[in-house]
């Protein structure tokens, strides 16, 4: 049995300009202990896909999906709202944002403590042990002094760890990562994607992580979802992906790597955005 | 020896921050003392982590702020905005390119307006002249004739970016001066910008300053390099000296926090997760 | 790629396309809230009877009908349909006086608006863009004028100009006339270190220009919206300048003068004091409706692409 099994996720928002479908049937299925990269450019509906499945998306949203389930849960049949609740615990997410994702009014402690205290039956006394305890494990260091501490008196870096932090409090099963580093300088991406995969690998968690970037692909994935506009590219495990791709976008995408270049000029997608354009105008849907 | 446009010695430019009610106001060196020399047609590439000052270095090349102390020199003429302000030449001989392709266009002004306000503010074109020169640019970096009449908003990040740099040389800058132009695009976009920019070197001959935090991107486009950290220069040279050989631990780290994206890597980190499992 | 028209046909339809879709979704968010689609259609309706009230109104505003003082509405006891809302204390007809006072009422605030919201935006501009003590100066007087209760402030302003319509608006326009400096400044703090502006500055745009043409057209979104908010509350305000007998002099239909000349008689006579009471209401919820519609479709935070 899968961790997560979603089959044919479709999401259509209505918007100014009519119905605008940001997914177009995607499948995800991830194991316990695995870590599955969704890989795309901006706008291919990664972060929606994950929106979907916590159902975190505004009612401007249409869902479906022929098959959503999470250690047997079936999804569908559960309100957003009571999703949240059966699933939170065990599915946490942090975002793109590190110091946009903490309430700026509260300290980083008091933060980790509501979430603790929203999950668990800790009591005060354990919860501040924990607290400290979680502190440590993603690498603060001065643990006992940075719990009084604000947002702003971090650095990005470390906002993301205490994001980390607090999405790991409670043992989740599922890890959703949307973007952990894009906002971050590459030293610092280093010791977040170690600390993620090394958390990940230390609990037998599931973790899904959505970049757009390659390297970030190399360094954690096991297995990757290549997403395009809304579809399902090209699932692969990671070194098939990079050895041998059998998608013609992942194969665009990885020749427009610039430390593979090879010429003066850059290979790009744009050949194969042309393509891909026609045939879907035409209505054959280029799935693989 | 050589064709240096640009000449930077011991550039210096600090910010002065805190200062309220109560406290005297502390000097933050965002840059201390950088020189180094661009020669004509080349590209020099700044790296460094956020906060290091690259952008603070970029604004005092294009003259937006002025330097504490240190010149700067382009095609040997001193540049001293403190004391003689930018004149008409000055403003053509370097010109900008910034990273956020969202921030960087006036919202409420179509592409075409964009594009003519520098035509139209120093040059003494007819309407119809500057008209031309506009939908001339748009194909020269790639756009439509049809783009003309458009809001920045109904393009994407990549197509904004070209309009940037479609105005930055509308005046036919010598040295451009590209703030991280590439970092917020995706990576297919990432290429088509890049080879843009390297069609445009080839046909006006421009000069870039290239700053940018990705050592993927440095090491494609870059003649020399330089990598700063906490406003300082630590290293500086041709890209294979800095690539082959670097002097600096700073460069070194960053080096090895460089995610590869390499199928021996790869192999390399599966085997050893595989080992550390079994 | 397929069809390559004529340039110059093209980019002139494309220029036009693009402001129509800027329209178009103008409209797709303000008309997804019912409530100021209401508003903006009572609004407009407003508009149209005080343009058209000499053919609407049926009777003359300040034409005296000695035959029937006080009459009540046509529905009530002793109402005549001559006289749909019932005459006043001396015989003139309500209806037609309401629809005459729209005019006054909509001139306020149109006055009072453009007053406020030129020196506002002058003032404001000037201010966030220069800093410095051109902005200490401007904004402490200012909070000078903000620390005062604003009709309190507007009473003695009247006082001192004497009373009178036009005094009123401009008494109302300087107290009003703060929020929108503030306002403007706010805007102007927060675009000016944009990296547009600074690209305009680089192509060699002056002062004037960066601050007319760069910053001022990315700021009129909450001005538009604090603009019709300041509306209303010139209609309310000049309604209660009318009722102390510093507004609009009797026997001008002015909604709040209407008000005041009908006090003695709240008791006896319920319609003389209600029907400009409600035109007030109803005005200003109108306005303050389409204002809220407003923000919700200028407001870029509330908008998903
Ligand atoms: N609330 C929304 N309303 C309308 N469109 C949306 C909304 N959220 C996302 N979209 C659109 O869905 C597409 C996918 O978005 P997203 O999943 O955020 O992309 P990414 O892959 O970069 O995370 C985009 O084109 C975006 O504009
Ligand atoms: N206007 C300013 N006022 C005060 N400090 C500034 C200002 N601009 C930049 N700094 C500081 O100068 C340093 C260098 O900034 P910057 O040049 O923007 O770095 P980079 O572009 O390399 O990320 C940072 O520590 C930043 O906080
Ligand atoms: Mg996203
Ligand atoms: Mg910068």
């Amino acid at each position: 049995m899968s961790l997560l099994e979603i089959r044919n996720l479709s999401v259509e928002f209505d918007t100014a300009a009519g119905p605008f479908r940001a997914l177009a049937g995607v499948d995800y299925t991830i194991e316990a202990g695995e870590v599955l990269a969704i890989v795309g450019e901006s706008g291919s509906g990664k972060s929606v896909a994950m929106l979907a499945l916590m159902g975190l998306l505004p009612d401007t949203a249409t869902v479906t999906a022929d098959k959503m389930t999470f250690e047997d849960i079936d999804l569908r049949s559960l309100s957003a709202a009571r999703r949240r609740k059966v699933i939170g615990k065990d599915i946490a997410m942090i975002f793109q944002e590190p110091i946009a994702s903490l309430n700026p009014c509260f300290t980083v402690g008091f933060q980790l403590d509501e979430a603790l205290k929203t999950h668990t039956s800790l009591d005060r006394r354990q919860r501040r042990d924990r607290v400290i305890e979680l502190l440590t494990a993603v690498g603060i260091p001065e643990p006992e002094r940075r719990v009084g501490a604000f947002p702003h008196q971090m650095s990005g870096g470390q906002c993301q760890r205490v994001m980390i932090a607090i999405a790991t409090a409670c043992n989740p099963k599922l890890l959703i990562a949307d973007e952990p580093t894009t906002a971050l300088d590459v030293t610092i991406q280093k010791q977040i994607l170690d600390l993620l995969t090394g958390l990940q690998r230390d609990h037998g968690m599931g973790l899904i992580m959505i970049t757009h970037d390659m390297g970030v692909v190399a360094e954690t994935a096991d297995r990757v979802v290549v997403q395009y506009q809304g579809r399902q590219m090209e699932t692969a495990d990671v070194l098939t992906l990079f050895e041998n791709p059998s998608n013609p976008y992942t194969k665009a995408l990885l020749s427009a790597l610039p430390e593979n270049a090879t010429g003066d000029r850059l290979p790009t997608v744009a050949d194969f955005a042309r393509d891909y354009a026609k045939e879907t105008q035409a209505g054959t849907e280029a799935r693989p | 020896m050589s064709d240096a446009i640009l000449k930077v010695r011991d550039l210096k430019r600090g910010y002065e921050i805190g200062g309220g009610l109560f406290s005297a106001p502390r000097l933050l060196h965002a840059v201390k003392g950088v020189s180094f020399d661009v020669e004509r047609g080349t590209t020099l590439a700044v790296v460094g982590e956020s906060g290091c000052g690259k952008s603070t270095l970029a604004r005092m090349l294009t003259m937006i702020d002025a330097p504490t102390s240190g010149s700067i020199e382009i095609d040997g003429t001193p540049i001293d905005i403190a004391r003689s302000g930018i004149t008409r030449e000055m403003r053509q001989a370097v010109q900008i390119v910034f990273q956020n392709p969202y921030g960087s266009l006036n919202p409420r002004q179509k592409i075409g307006a964009v594009l003519e306000e520098p035509l139209l503010l120093n040059t003494s074109m007819s309407a119809a002249e500057r008209r031309d020169a506009a939908l001339a640019m748009l194909a020269k970096v790639g756009l439509k004739p049809e783009h003309y009449g458009r809001y920045p908003h109904m393009f994407s990040g990549g197509q904004r970016q070209r309009v940037a740099i479609a105005r930055a040389i509308m005046l036919r800058p010598r040295l451009l001066v590209l703030d991280e132009p590439v970092s917020a695009l995706d990576l297919s976009v990432q290429a088509q910008i890049l080879n843009l920019l390297a069609d445009l070197q080839d046909e006006f001959g421009l000069t870039y300053v290239f700053i940018s935090h990705d050592l993927s991107v440095v090491r494609y486009i870059a003649d020399k390099v330089m990598v700063m950290y906490f406003g300082e220069a630590v290293e500086y040279g041709t890209r294979d000296e800095v690539f082959e050989n670097p002097q600096h631990d700073y460069t070194r780290t960053l080096f090895a926090a460089t995610p590869k994206a390499d199928v021996a890597s790869i192999r390399a980190r599966l085997e050893k997760k595989k080992a550390a499992a079994g | 790629m397929t069809d390559t028209p004529t340039p110059a046909v093209s980019v002139e339809a494309e220029s036009r396309n693009a402001t129509r879709q800027m329209l178009a979704e103008f409209w797709f968010y303000f008309s997804r809230n019912r409530g100021a689609v209401v508003g903006l259609v009572v609004f407009v309706t407003l508009v149209l009877v005080a343009l058209a009230a000499p053919v609407v109104a049926p009777h003359d505003p300040d034409m005296q009908y000695r035959d029937s003082f006080l009459t009540p509405p046509f529905w009530s006891e002793g109402g005549k349909t001559a006289f749909l809302l019932g005459t006043d204390a001396v015989g003139r007809d309500i209806l037609s006086r309401l629809i005459y006072g729209a005019r006054f009422s909509l001139f306020i605030g149109l006055v009072v608006v453009t007053i406020a919201l030129t020196g506002g935006i002058v003032l404001g501009l000037v201010a966030g863009y220069f800093r410095g003590w051109v902005d200490t100066v401007i904004m402490r007087v200012m909070d000078v004028v903000l620390a005062f209760p604003s009709l309190l402030l507007a009473l003695v302003l009247v006082a001192v100009l004497g009373p009178g319509l036009v005094n009123a608006m401009i008494a109302i326009a300087l107290v009003l006339q703060p929020h929108f400096v503030r306002l403007t400044r706010a805007a102007v703090l927060a675009e000016r270190s944009r990296d547009y502006v600074v690209a305009a500055r680089l192509a060699g745009a002056g002062n004037l220009r960066l601050m007319f043409k760069t910053i001022l057209p990315n700021c009129l979104a909450p001005l538009i919206v604090q603009a019709t908010l300041s509306f209303s509350n010139a209609i309310l305000d000049a309604a209660a300048l009318g009722f102390l007998g510093m507004g609009a002099q009797p026997p001008t239909p002015e909604w709040g003068t209407m008000l005041a000349e009908a006090r003695e008689f709240i008791l006896r006579a319920w319609w003389v004091v209600t029907f400009p009471g409600l035109a007030i209401l109803i005005t200003v919820l109108a306005i303050n409706l389409v204002g809220d519609g407003l923000r919700d479709a200028l407001d870029p935070k509330l908008k998903r692409s």
